[in-house]
């Protein structure tokens, strides 16, 4: 990757569009791995739940994956913070949590990474500093705000990736977070995932200004637009962002362009958008596909190296689901553990 | 080898639905999310995906077919060589995981009973100083940073301003501006930001003005700081107080004049400290700043002025979960807590000239609750007065009530009298303020109910 030009961006709320740099070949590969685990391992979950075995919501994150793939490769993993929603699969996947744990969190398993406890919405690793799954719509926002102050107060050089949707974005502590966050100079990047619908209301049906990168105008927050469906453009953006909050600057927001294949949750009937809009982007705009074409294009991989990859994923996400419905239910002592301590 | 492709469920509670429209047709090979049939509930029609790669084999269910149950098999996908065979997971019936299999569990469920110390003792000799709840508060804020840097405090005017009601006067000179925080006024944020700062392990001290405020913020302390633990299978902590004044101040009418001891007391996760004199208050906060779980600290405008004997001590800390015995009688016993316990020792004072020996209890902590000390007392005296300033319904006393009701209800003399703030949003007018608040002359009369001297 040739070094980036450092960002002359300043306290406007107007930042530089990312510039999009090719990938390498060894990072074209990685992103294509990663985000196949992701699409397969949703894909097995929306089975496993149509077959009972996962109970609840369950929200899927297909069509979103170039999103958090791209920005993972931005950070220092394990000493970075993240945090996002409720449609948090993906984000754990990505920043490689087990995949057995969580399919058997989902499943309500003992050996789920929050023991079966937790569910699809809350799971949680300190080891690599992914704090939650949240299930209230931007309860997650201040609190990254405030995973960013502890890094500040403790003088390090740390970055909170602080994700949430179009939705979310009109909750109003997301503006109270933006604020202090503004105030304070917190390294946080607030990541909004705009996949145009909030559950079943499309971004237009609900919100006054659609433009998300510039909500944090009246707050003299940056922010970019990013074409968050192109891993290359996500990684460009989350670059500069990163070395924003690093280098100082406080806080800064990325308007991730996404789009979600599947319902809300599982119960979604699907009747606030056609079947074509959805057919159009699975067709034109696929991250994976993308990426796909580009290593075939370019005559890095061929078809049938890929298809071996695809199938290391699938036996991955086979094993996650074999461990998800044999693993047995948490022991009934646990549960009055873990409240206090 | 071959998938057999079954009837999804589109939530937890369906239970059957109707195949409506195949979209494949036996031979149509098929991608893992491509649209293969659609299926309707009363609720919603759903598009069933493909899951694997392969050649429909077999369509089993036609379209049409009505009342198909969850998980029966509707369609087999034909395995596609090697990348197939290695793709099905067995469908295991629904029924398994239906019929509540308890693992290996061998012991029954039930709540941890952890056993909380008595109070230090206070070394003879030891210099008692006369302390405001105020100064008391203070100086547990300025011990616990002192001996802690990850410890600080941010809310509302606590820095410049010095406090809103003065609680972290000279905070700022000592600590600057890096651990003492003004913050915008915004209770929901910075209670939010509070809880991230502590799940990476600072220990703030959140300051809301008064805890009618916190109302505010009330998803963060409850959905975000409780319960987060549990949620995360004992993974996180969240190291945080909330704390500031709570209850009827004077002349503030209904929305800044409210007890909000037994909404906090409700959750699992929360621990609720209320303390009435100095000395609780010093021990108890900072044994709150140390704790590891998220508490709600309870104060009361009305006795920050007022002065109590503090030990002078090097690191005076109390346990959070017992409550003090602040005097022994054998007659009645009156359970209070916070401004509560102002009435109750006002009442046992006069109750004693008429010769009645009052058992008063301090319960200090809301939750967890220290009722063997109350049910001992009952044991003992045969008569319970519990006293608040909160509502009426659902409230403390009744709690305490039902659970001496269920381990001590042989050793009653009297039904217990549960002694709160009238069921009333608080009035303005001075003479209805009075009116609305529970009294020293009401905890007097019923006293005497329960002793049967009226």
């Amino acid at each position: 990757m040739a070094a980036r030009k450092p960002s002359t961006r300043t306290a406007s709320s107007k930042a530089k569009a990312p510039t999009n740099k090719d990938f390498t070949q060894e990072q074209d590969m990685s992103a294509y791995e990663d985000m196949l685990l992701i699409r397969r391992f949703e894909e097995k979950a929306g089975q496993l739940y149509g077959m009972g075995l996962i109970g609840g919501f369950c929200h899927l994150y297909i069509g979103q994956e170039a999103v958090v793939t791209g920005m993972q490769m931005c950070i220092r993993e394990g000493e970075d913070q993240l945090l996002t929603s409720y449609r948090d699969h993906g984000h754990m996947l990505a920043c490689g949590m087990d995949p057995k744990g969580v399919m058997a969190e989902l499943t309500g398993r003992k050996g789920g990474l929050s023991k079966g406890k937790g569910g699809s919405m809350h799971m949680f690793s300190r080891e690599k500093q992914f704090f939650g799954g949240h299930g209230i719509v931007g309860a997650q926002v201040p609190i990254g705000a405030g995973l960013a102050f502890a890094n500040k107060y403790r003088g390090n050089d740390k970055v909170s990736l602080t994700y949430f949707g179009d939705g979310a974005s009109n909750q109003g502590q997301v503006y109270e977070s933006f604020n202090m966050a503004s105030l304070w100079k917190l390294p946080v990047i607030f990541i909004v995932e705009n996949n145009q619908y909030a559950m079943g209301t499309s971004v237009s049906r609900s919100s006054a200004q659609t433009d998300f990168a510039q909500r944090g105008a009246a707050f003299s927050i940056p922010g970019v637009k990013v074409d968050g469906m192109d891993v290359r453009e996500v990684y460009a953006a989350g670059q500069d962002a990163v070395e924003h909050c690093r280098s100082g600057k406080g806080p800064i927001i990325l308007e991730m362009n996404t789009y979600r294949y599947r319902g809300h949750s599982m119960s979604d009937p699907a009747k606030y958008r056609s079947k074509d809009e959805v057919q159009k982007m699975r067709s034109d705009h696929d991250p994976i596909e993308q990426v796909k074409q580009r290593i075939l294009d370019k005559g890095w991989s061929d078809e049938e190296a890929l298809k071996a990859i695809d199938k290391n994923v699938r036996e991955t996400v086979k094993q996650a689901a074999d461990f998800a419905t044999n693993d047995p239910e948490p022991d009934v002592s646990e549960l009055y553990t873990d409240i206090l301590v | 080898m071959t998938i057999e492709i079954l009837m999804p469920a589109l939530s937890p509670t369906m239970e059957e639905g109707t195949l409506a429209k195949w979209l494949v047709k036996e031979g149509d090979e098929v991608q893992p999310g491509d649209v293969i049939a659609e299926i309707e509930t009363d609720k919603a029609t759903m598009e069933v995906e493909a899951v694997d790669e392969g050649a429909i084999g077999k369509i089993i269910i036609a379209e049409g077919s009505e009342n198909v149950k969850v998980n029966t098999v509707i369609a087999i996908l034909a395995g596609e060589g090697e990348d197939v065979s290695s793709t099905g997971i067995s469908p295991l019936p629904t029924e398994t995981f239906e019929s509540e299999t308890p693992g290996t569990a061998s012991l029954p469920a039930e709540p941890i009973m952890v056993e909380v110390a008595s109070d230090p003792d206070i070394p003879e000799g030891t210099e008692m100083v006369s302390t405001t709840v105020r100064d008391a508060l203070r100086d547990a804020m300025a011990e616990e940073m002192r001996r802690d840097d990850d410890v600080f405090v941010m809310g509302e005017e606590v820095a410049e301003y010095q406090g809103a009601y003065k609680v972290t006067q000279g905070l700022l000179d000592e600590f600057s501006s890096r651990r003492v925080i003004d913050t915008p006024i915004t209770e929901h944020g910075f209670a939010g930001l509070g809880v991230g700062a502590a799940f990476a392990g600072l220990k703030p001290i959140v300051e809301f003005m008064t805890f009618n405020f916190a109302m505010q913020a009330v998803d963060h302390i409850i959905n975000s700081a409780a319960k987060t633990r549990y949620m995360s299978g004992g993974q996180m902590g969240c190291p945080i107080v909330f704390r500031g004044p709570n209850g009827a101040a004077s002349r503030v009418a209904a929305q800044h004049s409210q007890c909000y001891a037994v909404w906090y007391s409700h959750i699992p996760g929360l621990k609720v400290v209320m303390p009435y004199t100095a000395a609780d208050a010093k021990g108890l906060l900072k044994a709150a700043i140390r704790d590891p779980n998220p508490v709600i600290f309870l104060e009361n405008e009305v006795i920050y002025g007022k002065s109590f004997d503090v030990p002078k001590l090097d690191d005076f800390v109390l346990p959070i979960g017992k409550a003090r015995i602040h005097k022994a009688g054998v007659d009645v016993t009156i359970v209070s807590f916070g401004i509560g316990m102002k009435y109750a020792i006002e009442a046992s004072e006069i109750l004693t000239n008429v010769g009645i020996d009052a058992e008063v209890i301090d319960l200090r902590t809301i939750r967890p609750m220290d009722l063997d000390t109350v049910i001992s007392s009952v044991q003992k005296t045969g008569r319970l007065v519990t006293v608040e300033e909160g509502f009426p319904q659902s409230s403390v006393g009744s709690y305490i009530a039902s659970e001496v009701s269920k381990r001590a209800f042989d050793y009653l003399d009297a039904p217990v009298i549960t002694l709160c703030g009238k069921d009333v949003p608080m009035p303005y007018a001075a003479n209805l303020e009075k009116l609305a608040l529970v009294t020293t002359d009401e905890v007097v009369e019923a006293v005497k109910t329960v002793t049967y001297m009226k």
